[in-house]
């Protein structure tokens, strides 16, 4: 048997009282596309990080190469051959692909080698089929390109061990094909690729072994084949029957929320054109697309954050001229953002303060100017308990509170509104299965209470459980919106490449 | 290898915001003892004089309290921006454009007697407010750094005021770039028969706890914190940030403003070139050690009146350079920055170095 | 009026102009390589200040100018280092660090200078720096003695505007530097040491604001004051974003502001214009304000200025 290229034993990791990892083991040969399935908050990332030094594991060793090693630092991590494509992208956007690729290199003499890394790039271009201009600026490029980048700069560094942590969040079903050619071929030169997913289907396809984590510890590793049902894998990886969600039909009723050939200034964003979309009481609108095709930018004219350049925004056939969050507040518009941290809640203030930002203003937090802290305090306690929200108490500073209690504080804040519409953009991202579940059930909630609900998301899956319609958005445009009986992933694939279904 | 490692917390005990502006201030007097030593002073002796002096007569701490009024208002000044991360450094200049309003006002024969003292106020506070826009107005327009703003706009108002005291506003009767004295009306009454004690100490005294009310019971309040902590939450949220940071410079700019009233009606009756020591400059230290709390801001203020009035006390006492009373502030920062750290965070020693 | 004008603008005016945006050059230079790294180093004036007095003092009584020069970079690289602590290690405010290294180092600056030379009725004062003629050179009429019949550290300042360029843009370090100040992450992920980059940044810096401290008490005046610097260093802070954070067009603008400055200094001097000369002293700054308005809307800061780096906060 080969010498494996890197063996982990008994990797523990915690954070305070969260066990993150527990006793993980895994190994990797010459040649292994590895395939790393959990769900959301199974440990997967937490792993990888530890891996690449990011972390620091409270228990457990790493051998590269058959030797141990301490791992202390992204610089460690490289120098032992290990390269990681992170979920989101560590690219500088103001500099040139080629800048971003001699980041940390040695240069030659004195000067920067650049006439080394091009060199090297247009090596990397004929072995895996991975080519970009050296020239062109990052902020420029497209998502599937940049990560494409993260994968060159990987190789650069000489990494023989490839990690990519969910790389297909961000690809359209028919780019992430082209992904799955170069990592085959890396293998095939003798690297070692770990896979980081949750998606079965990828797994099935590119991987030759899976290891499932489940809750931090390893519920099986076993090696790829079509006696491997996906039934059996999803059990594995949540522990139980996969049942989903439960969505009983539901009468629509009035447009609550509707967009009529919307279009914004662009700028520095990405110009919506055109939009036309509409939501109905009972309903569910998933809206998919490749993130950065506009799904921001219309989260952000229905909270009233960007104003509209032309066409009209009704809101329960009203026309809103001046849009602004308080005017979009005052018609009943929800918004659970998909940036909780950093345009949803202050995490440097109290609970308490997070949860009536928006609401502070009115009564009964205020009067006459003058905060009421006792009504507030009743408010936050009442929604604490009614959530279950895991935190010290209305107090409790804000960041201190896990990603989960998080959406479930700002779902609390939103819904005790009673909005007309819900928008939600990536609402279960970085959730674990638990807490995804009750922000669908929140969902379906206030569907059956007749309200609308819009969810912007790069989770096709998660789109198909829970949507009646999605609609797809392209540079800024809808390409279609499709009833869900009529949606498929290949469709909707195609869609949010930019295609026009035939 | 042993390393600290920063741990967040959940919440704050509430004893630490007094315990650790008082560990702060020890750990900078232990720090500028050194200092002392190495002026060949004994410590004791040095730390004896400079904190023991300004409480030691009943004249002695009426002085004192006089000195603390400006630094009042300048600390709530600072403490009110810098919770909107409004980075004002522009409290002197705010100083001296409220001390230039109320010596005008001050001096104008055609105004009625009673209504001097407070239109010397509103004057005194709407200058500084006005000034302190300039600096929020190019932030929110243009994208201006503030902090370079309001330092530059120090030098310019004091460069302006040089002027108009060497030209046209120059008491004829004075050698000096002084201004004319104001109207005997407009000086403020004493609040204490035969000592200094004036009006403007008890204005700073009352305006701590309305600075505190402001910031904790009203919506302004909690919408100058949340655009302080995360304006695009707090704009997502319905607020302005933009407006919101014109009332905090308005507000900011009014206390230093008040300053500089102060000074004038209360103490020099008129305006000349020494007429703020670089109070502007002391209220940052005073609204850090104070946590940004209005209220701490009153003890804050004393601590450090007693320091410059100490220091020159122990300066002659002594021999060693009143200047220590400015290491002692520029240390008192330094310190209270890091002893903040750990309301957020507890250190952990941690040894690193698995396998 | 002809005269006046060609009484200012004589060959005196730009040699003056260059004097004057010498220690302009160095210490936005300086600056800017902390900000590039993502640090806002606002101890510049107070590093500046203190630098002044420590060249001034070693520099009164060893005698030696260099060693002076030495002492200066020397003390803006400790204080380069303090902002390090606060601000990369501990990661506290970078606007609230600085003010107070600005405050300590002015508090610094005052003590000792009093300490070591008490109360003089004549303030003490150095055998300042000479202008080093450049055989052949100077003798070329016009240009000769405007660019070379100077102080060495015009020259030196000169120079460190193209090799602060080169490292900038040209070199591993430099990249890395640039990396640092617009994506921490970006750059930890590529290997790169962000603490210590920044470290090394503030360092560097600091080396440079202590040379422009230097060249004010040693160079242009003779003597220790406290209005040495006044100011020069809020100046550059502002110089920088005028500059957009290019080591070329940072110089550019300290020649413009130093253009001004020796304009109002001409003017003060010149009698023509009856105002107070505190009018004309309030000028650059007015112009710098108006300047600051005129780029900031466009100007584009590095992305991670003022953001502290922990690694595994979550």
């Amino acid at each position: 048997m080969a010498q494996a290229l890197l063996e982990m034993r008994g990797i523990t990791k915690r954070f305070g009282a969260v066990v993150a990892n527990d006793r993980v083991d895994l190994s990797l040969l010459p040649g292994d596309i590895l395939g790393l399935l959990g769900e959301n908050g199974a440990g997967k990332t937490t792993l990888m990080n530890v891996l690449f030094g990011t972390y620091a594991p409270d228990e457990g060793t790493i051998a590269i190469d058959g030797k141990p090693v301490a791992i202390h630092s992204a610089a460690d991590a490289l120098a032992l051959g290990i390269g990681m494509v992170h979920q989101h992208f560590h690219l500088v956007p103001s500099m040139t692909v080629l800048e971003n690729l001699m980041i940390g290199l040695p240069g030659k003499g004195l000067r920067l080698d650049e006439a080394g890394a091009r060199a090297r790039l247009a090596d990397v271009k004929a072995r895996f089929g991975l080519g970009l201009d050296p020239d062109a600026l990052v902020s420029g490029l497209a998502i599937g390109e940049q990560q494409r980048l993260e994968i060159i700069k990987v190789l650069f560094r000489g990494a023989r061990i490839v990690i990519l942590d969910e790389p297909t969040a961000v690809l359209t079903p028919q780019e992430a094909e082209g992904l799955f050619a170069a990592l085959r071929a890396m293998a095939a030169e003798g690297f070692g690729v770990v896979f980081i997913s949750h998606k079965l289907h990828e797994i099935r396809s590119l991987t030759h072994k899976v290891t499932v984590l489940r809750q931090g510890r390893i519920a099986a590793s076993l090696a790829m084949s079509d006696a491997i049902t996906d039934r059996q894998l999803a059990e594995l990886m949540c522990g139980h029957e996969l049942t989903p969600p439960v969505k009983p039909a539901s009468e629509t009723g009035e447009v609550l929320l509707s967009l009529d050939g919307v279009s914004t200034a662009g700028g520095r964003r990405v110009r919506l054109r055109d939009v036309s979309l509409q939501v109905r009481g009972g309903e569910i609108l998933g809206i998919a697309g490749v993130s950065g095709n506009g799904q921001r930018e219309l989260a952000d004219v229905i909270a009233g954050m960007l104003p509209v350049a032309s066409g009209t925004l009704q809101v329960g056939g009203l026309a809103v001229r001046e849009t602004s969050p308080r005017v979009m507040q005052a018609l009943g518009i929800g918004r659970v953002p998909e940036d909780r941290m950093t345009t949803g809640l202050i995490t440097s203030l109290p609970l308490s303060d997070s949860m009536v930002l928006p609401l502070v203003a009115k009564k009964p937090f205020s009067r006459f100017g003058f905060i009421d802290h006792g009504a507030i305090r009743r408010f936050v306690t009442e929604q604490i308990t009614a959530f279950g929200i895991r935190a010290a108490g209305p107090d409790a500073r804000t960041g201190t509170l896990s990603g989960g209690n998080l959406q479930k504080a700002l779902l609390a804040r939103e819904l005790s509104q009673d909005p007309r519409v819900l928008l939600a953009a990536q609402p279960i991202r970085g959730l674990d299965v638990g807490a995804a579940r009750f922000v669908h059930e929140q969902f379906l909630a206030l569907r059956a209470a007749g309200r609308a609900v819009i969810v912007i998301s790069e989770d096709l899956e998660e789109l198909f459980q829970i949507s009646d319609r999605i609609a797809v958005f392209f540079e800024g445009r809808v390409m279609d919106v499709l009833p869900i009986a009529q949606a498929s992933v290949a469709r909707i694939g195609l869609l949010m490449s930019g295609q026009e279904a035939a | 290898m042993i390393r600290l490692r920063l741990e967040q917390r959940a919440a704050t005990p509430a004893w630490f915001y007094v315990a650790l502006p008082v560990a702060a201030m020890l750990a900078t007097l232990l720090l500028c003892a050194g200092l002392v030593v190495l002026a060949g002073g004994d410590v004791i002796e040095a730390y004896g004089t400079l904190f023991l002096s300004p409480v030691a007569s009943r004249f002695a701490l009426v002085e004192t309290a006089v000195k603390a009024a400006p630094l009042i208002f300048t600390g709530l000044a600072v403490a009110i921006a810098f919770r909107a991360k409004f980075w004002n450094i522009g409290g002197e200049g705010q100083l001296l454009m409220g001390a230039m309003a109320a010596a005008f006002i001050g001096g104008r024969e055609g105004l009625p007697a009673v209504s001097l003292i407070p239109l010397m106020i509103l004057a005194g506070a709407l200058a500084g407010g006005i000034w302190a826009l300039v600096p929020a107005l190019l932030r929110t327009r243009y994208k201006v750094d503030e902090v370079v703003v309001s330092l530059l706009l120090n030098f310019i108002v004091f460069y302006g005021m040089m002027a108009l005291l060497d030209g046209v506003w120059k008491d004829p009767l004075s050698g000096y770039p002084d201004s004319p004295d104001i109207r005997e009306e407009a000086g403020f009454p004493i609040l204490l028969p035969r000592t200094r004690l004036h009006l403007g100490v008890g204005l700073a005294l009352i305006a701590a706890p309305l600075v505190f009310v402001l910031m904790r019971k009203t919506v302004l309040g909690f919408a100058i914190r949340a655009v302080g902590e995360n304006a695009q939450a707090a704009a997502y949220a319905g607020f302005s940030t933009a407006r919101v940071t014109m009332a905090t410079a308005l507000l900011s700019g009014a206390m230093a403003g008040l300053a500089g009233v102060g000074e004038v009606a209360g103490l020099h009756y008129q305006v000349m070139a020494g007429i703020s020591p670089g109070y502007g400059y002391t209220g940052i230290v005073i609204a850090m050690l104070a946590g940004l709390n209005p209220l701490g801001v009153v003890p804050a203020a004393f601590f450090f009146a007693i320091v410059i009035t100490g220091a020159e006390a122990m300066s002659r006492a002594t021999g060693i350079p009143v200047y220590l009373s400015d290491v002692i502030q520029g240390t008192a920062l330094i310190t209270m920055l890091i002893a903040l750290l750990f309301t957020r965070y507890r250190l952990r020693l941690k040894g690193v170095g698995h396998g | 009026m002809d005269d006046i004008w060609g009484q200012i603008f004589q060959v005196g005016f730009f040699a003056a102009l260059l004097r004057i945006a010498t220690p302009l050059i160095l210490a936005s230079l300086g600056e800017m390589f902390a900000e590039r790294a993502g640090v806002l180093n606002l101890g510049i004036e107070g590093i500046m200040l203190l630098a002044a007095m420590t060249g001034f003092s070693t520099a009164y009584f060893t005698g030696s100018l260099w060693l002076g020069l030495a002492a200066a970079m020397a003390t803006g690289m400790v204080m380069g280092a303090l902002m390090g602590l606060l601000t990369v290690s501990l990661g506290l405010s970078q606007h609230v660090s600085g003010i107070g290294v600005t405050l300590l180092c002015t508090g610094f600056a005052f003590f000792f200078y009093r300490l070591i030379f008490g109360q003089p009725g004549v303030p003490p004062s150095i055998e300042a720096f000479a202008t080093v003629k450049v055989p052949l050179l100077s003798d070329i009429p016009l240009i000769g003695p405007v660019l070379f019949d100077q102080f060495a550290l015009v020259y030196i300042a000169l120079l460190a505007v193209p090799v602060a360029a080169f490292v900038l843009f040209r070199t591993p370090w430099g990249l890395s530097l640039r990396a640092v100040g617009e994506s921490p992450r970006a750059a930890d992920s590529a290997g790169v040491n962000v603490a210590l980059t920044r470290y090394q940044a503030l360092i560097l810096g600091g080396a440079f604001m202590g040379a422009a401290g230097a060249f004010l008490s040693m160079a242009q005046f003779n003597a220790f004051t406290f209005g040495v610097i006044s100011g020069r260093g809020w100046v550059c802070i502002a110089l920088v974003v005028f500059g957009q954070w290019s080591p070329w067009k940072c110089a550019a603008g300290a020649l413009i502001f130093a253009a001004i400055d020796t304009l109002q200094l001409r003017l003060q001097a010149s009698n023509v214009i009856d105002v107070p000369y505190q009018v004309f002293l309030m000028l650059p700054f007015v112009l710098t304000i108006v300047a600051m308005a005129a780029v900031s809307r466009n100007a584009r800061a590095p992305a991670a200025l003022l953001t502290p780096f922990r690694k595994e906060e979550r």
